[in-house]
């Protein structure tokens, strides 16, 4: 019972930190400029199949692939802010919701014509980590790393550069930042970007882990609502450690009941989050 | 008294707003608030039709207690209010926009009857020739005067008048003061805050003096100019200062 | 009745009969086609209480069909009871579900409030998976010769459209009520500014939480009386995200807050469907048809960034007499 459960808590922490880091990445936009994203399961599948195709047509290391599918994330991103965000930011909420929700609809439209539905899986193993009594697979293992080491650089790039420091200022306040200079448009398209990158990534490490479809973008989605809420909408960090719940949730649940009540207890938490403690767990109060 | 403010004060985080302020209203009266900006007097309002819980402190209205009841209850009970900055139902019309305030505040009228009393308001403050218009196409003193009239459509005991006069040209500020008088002169009881000292000074019964959130002085207007904290109050504001001290001398 | 003598009324009203009249005359093809129409009409209009009038983004609506749906369908089904009794209690108990729910989430505004409907959809089709009373994960499946109480099952599909039918037709006239009443007054006041509007005396927790009602009791009818056609249900097709987002679609494109948009939305948007569906086109190498969602996708788009108003919504800012008449 011991080992199991250990085993379960690892594994869950293993998974979660990836959740976390796609979640980041819908937070960040959210923090910046209000939006939900709601293309952001998709990106996540395309993220899968970026590294999926790069491993299977090019022979591409997988962890060489991330950073193609980093690089499709952020151009993406760019492009979508620009062609269905920037002219509804200031609308009313449905607007945008409905306007990346359309960009969902046509990534999985032609996603769905070229790959069809069937399940794919990136068949390439890094053999077994042993830390004490626990065993996990080596990607599973190394993915959680680099979802951390990510999720640094994102801290260094935002606290440490001056493009960074933009961001940050745009989504404190977009008015005074534009009124001293910042051209806020560009930093706006670039958190886009970079929200979008971290979905793709995170696709990316969840595609080396788990078979996926181009469909599956959409439950990670949910996922990752669920733990931005937990982590409160717009912070970073709050995202991870949600994430890492959610992992917990979904490692140690099965456990002791039926899987399908996970699901159940995730939502209804999520639910319950949002009644009484809008600004997340970790969030400071209002 | 229609209105006991008693030991009222408002603090947010550190920041005390509104410090321990006391005051009665008799019926029918137009109290003026002016004070410095920044000095609370919009937090006071604020307080009085519940958009803020009290930090300590009561509001009896009509030998009520108010403290802790939603904003549209104290709707109910007969306060209507401006806004400094103002909030029309953009999508919605003139009309529909006065309407609201005759449905749902005091009298809670039907429809029809709102409608007639809406008529009535807008011809009233100067809006009929834009009665179907949508609110949000208004020009900035049109906006003013829909704030005015939604507050009048509820039919209100007391009235809570936010800087009304603030970007009006003078002869749209002596059409408002003939209109506040005239307000007065239905029964309305009114609180104003104002900036344009010679306007609030004319029209007011009776003035109280807000500074940094507390009560400095109250009176008549000719006892308030001459009251030495007031004046210098202002003079932490010259602008206002040389226009007070100006008005003084003419 | 004052709003008998109102033209917008009868253009309204006028619009949804010609659809069922429609409908009804083309054989079973037809019906089928104009049946999912006026389902939508119904489903599309009663979100739009909440949404076009109160301002309210509920992304989760489709739980009160799913949900009403679901009750109504094991009531058939286990119970025996009528159909018409079902309906009524699938839209009972789904109203109820709105009461509650409305009375906590109502408070969350804005995205908030949008996510929390989502979470609730999602919650509930989790739940209904682990009921084995509802069929768990599988769902329930009506036995055949429940249909030969209705006249076979012929009858029964003729029978379901006209009822849709009917319902679809109340709940524009609901809709318009709403809208022509008092309480809908209220209700746009709270969609402008809420806090404005408490601040003149609307009440708004109850405004906000009877528009939530209403606009759940119709899909709960709705979904009763679908599943019943289809005879089987699952939790898959009862609780479908994308539906609700349809949904919505349907609203933005006639045009939120008015009456005559979610009817000439649902239209567009299944015509569009049928016709994208069916079609031999081909566009970048790729078939139409093929990749229907994604030219879908780019029709909301273009709607959302250039006519967020919508069709009826755009009409009625070109004159004062189509602003008189579309309503």
């Amino acid at each position: 019972m011991i080992d199991q459960l250990l085993a379960s808590v690892t594994d869950g922490m293993l998974v979660g930190v990836v959740y976390g880091l796609a979640a980041m990445g819908l937070t960040l936009i959210f923090g910046v400029m209000n939006v939900i994203n709601l293309a952001h399961g998709p990106i996540m599948a395309l993220g899968m199949f970026t590294v999926y195709l790069a491993y299977t047509s090019l022979g591409l290391n997988p962890f060489l692939g991330l950073l193609l599918a980093a690089g499709l994330g952020l151009i993406l991103g760019v492009i979508i802010y620009w062609g269905a965000v920037h002219r509804v930011i200031d609308a009313p909420h449905l607007s945008s919701l409905l306007s990346t929700f359309s960009v969902n609809m046509i990534i999985i439209g032609i996603g769905t014509a070229i790959f069809s539905t069937s399940f794919r899986n990136v068949d390439y193993s890094l053999g077994i980590v042993t830390i004490g009594p626990i065993t996990v697979p080596g990607t599973r293992f190394t993915s959680a790393l680099l979802a951390l080491g990510i999720t640094g650089l994102l801290y260094l790039f935002l606290y440490r550069t001056r493009p960074g420091k933009y961001v940050r200022a745009v989504s404190d306040n977009r008015t005074s930042a534009g009124l001293m200079g910042i051209a806020s448009n560009r930093v706006l398209a670039l958190s886009f970007g970079l929200g979008t990158m971290l979905a793709a990534l995170a696709g990316g490490l969840i595609a080396m882990a788990l078979p996926f479809t181009i469909l599956s973008g959409g439950s990670y989605e949910l996922k990752s609502f669920v733990i931005v809420v937990l982590g409160g909408l717009g912070n970073p960090i709050g995202a991870l450690l949600g994430g890492v719940i959610l992992g917990l949730i979904e490692g140690l649940v099965p456990v002791f009941t039926k899987i399908t009540w996970v699901p159940v207890i995730e939502f209804v938490l999520f639910v319950l989050i949002l009644l009484v403690r809008p600004q997340g767990l970790f969030g400071a109060k209002q | 008294m229609i209105l006991e403010v008693k030991n009222v004060s408002k603090v947010f985080g550190g920041l005390t707003a509104v410090n321990d302020v006391t005051f009665d209203l008799p019926e029918g009266q137009i109290l003026g608030l002016i004070g410095p900006n920044g000095a609370g007097k919009t937090t006071l309002f604020n307080c009085l039709n519940g958009v803020y819980p009290l930090t300590r402190g009561t509001v009896t209205f009509r030998g009520q207690v108010l403290s802790g009841l939603p904003t549209y209850k104290v709707a109910d009970l007969g306060i209507a209010r401006t806004h400094q900055i103002v909030r029309p139902l953009n999508e919605l019309t003139v009309r529909e926009n006065v309407m609201v305030g005759a449905c749902f505040g005091r009298e809670n009228h039907k429809l029809g009857e709102a409608e007639e009393i809406a008529n009535e308001v807008m011809e009233f403050v100067g809006l009929a020739a834009r009665a179907d218009m949508l609110a949000g196409s208004l020009n900035v003193a049109q906006k003013k005067r829909l704030e005015m009239a939604r507050a009048l459509a509820a039919r209100p005991y007391l009235l809570l008048l936010d800087e009304v006069l603030a970007g009006l040209n003078v002869t749209e500020v002596s059409q408002m003061l003939n209109t506040i008088r005239a307000i007065r002169d239905q029964g309305v009881t009114i609180i104003m805050i104002e900036h344009i000292m010679h306007a609030v000074m004319n029209v007011s019964d009776r003035i109280i003096v807000l500074n940094y959130g507390t009560l400095i002085a109250e009176g008549s207007p000719v006892e308030v100019q001459a009251n030495q904290e007031v004046i210098e109050a202002y003079l932490g504001d010259p602008d206002l200062a040389a226009r007070l001290l100006e008005e003084e001398r003419g | 009745m004052r709003i008998l003598r109102n033209l917008s009324f009868w253009i309204a009203v006028g619009v949804v009969v010609l659809i069922i009249a429609y409908g009804a005359t083309g054989g079973a093809i037809r019906r089928e086609t104009w049946f999912t129409v006026l389902l939508f009409v119904g489903l599309a209009s009663s979100l739009n209480i909440l949404l076009g009038y109160t301002g309210y983004v509920s992304f989760g609506h489709i739980v009160f069909f799913g949900f009403g749906g679901y009750i109504g369908f094991w009531a058939i089904d286990t119970l025996g009871m009528n159909l018409w009794l079902a309906a009524l209690l699938g839209g009972l108990v789904s109203a109820l579900l709105a009461l509650g729910l409305g009375l906590a989430i109502l408070r969350l505004r804005g995205a908030y409030f949008a996510l929390a409907t989502i979470g609730i959809l999602e919650a509930m089709k989790a739940l209904v998976i682990n009921i084995p009373a509802l069929g768990g994960p599988n769902g329930m499946e009506l036995n055949f010769s429940v249909y030969r109480g209705y006249g076979g099952a012929a009858t029964a599909l003729w029978m379901v459209y006209w009822s849709v039918a009917a319902i679809a037709l109340i709940v524009v006239i609901t809709s318009y009520i709403v809208k022509k009443s008092k309480f809908g007054l209220g209700l746009m006041a709270i969609r402008e500014d809420e806090d404005a509007a408490e601040i003149m005396g609307v009440v708004a927790p109850r405004a906000k939480t009877w528009a939530y009602v209403i606009s759940a009791f119709f899909p709960g009818i709705l979904g009763v009386l679908f599943f019943f056609k289809q005879g089987i249900i699952e939790p898959g097709s009862a609780f479908r995200l994308q539906l609700s987002i349809e949904m919505l679609v349907m609203v933005m494109l006639g045009g939120s807050g008015t009456v005559l948009g979610p009817i000439l939305g649902a239209g567009a948007y299944q015509i569009l469907r049928g016709t994208l569906l069916t079609s031999d086109l081909e566009l970048l190498g790729m078939k139409v048809k093929d990749i229907q969602l994604a030219v879908a996708g780019v029709l909301l788009l273009i709607i959302v960034l250039f006519i967020p108003v919508g069709a009826i919504g755009w009409l009625r800012t070109r004159s004062a007499t189509l602003r008189r008449i579309l309503e």
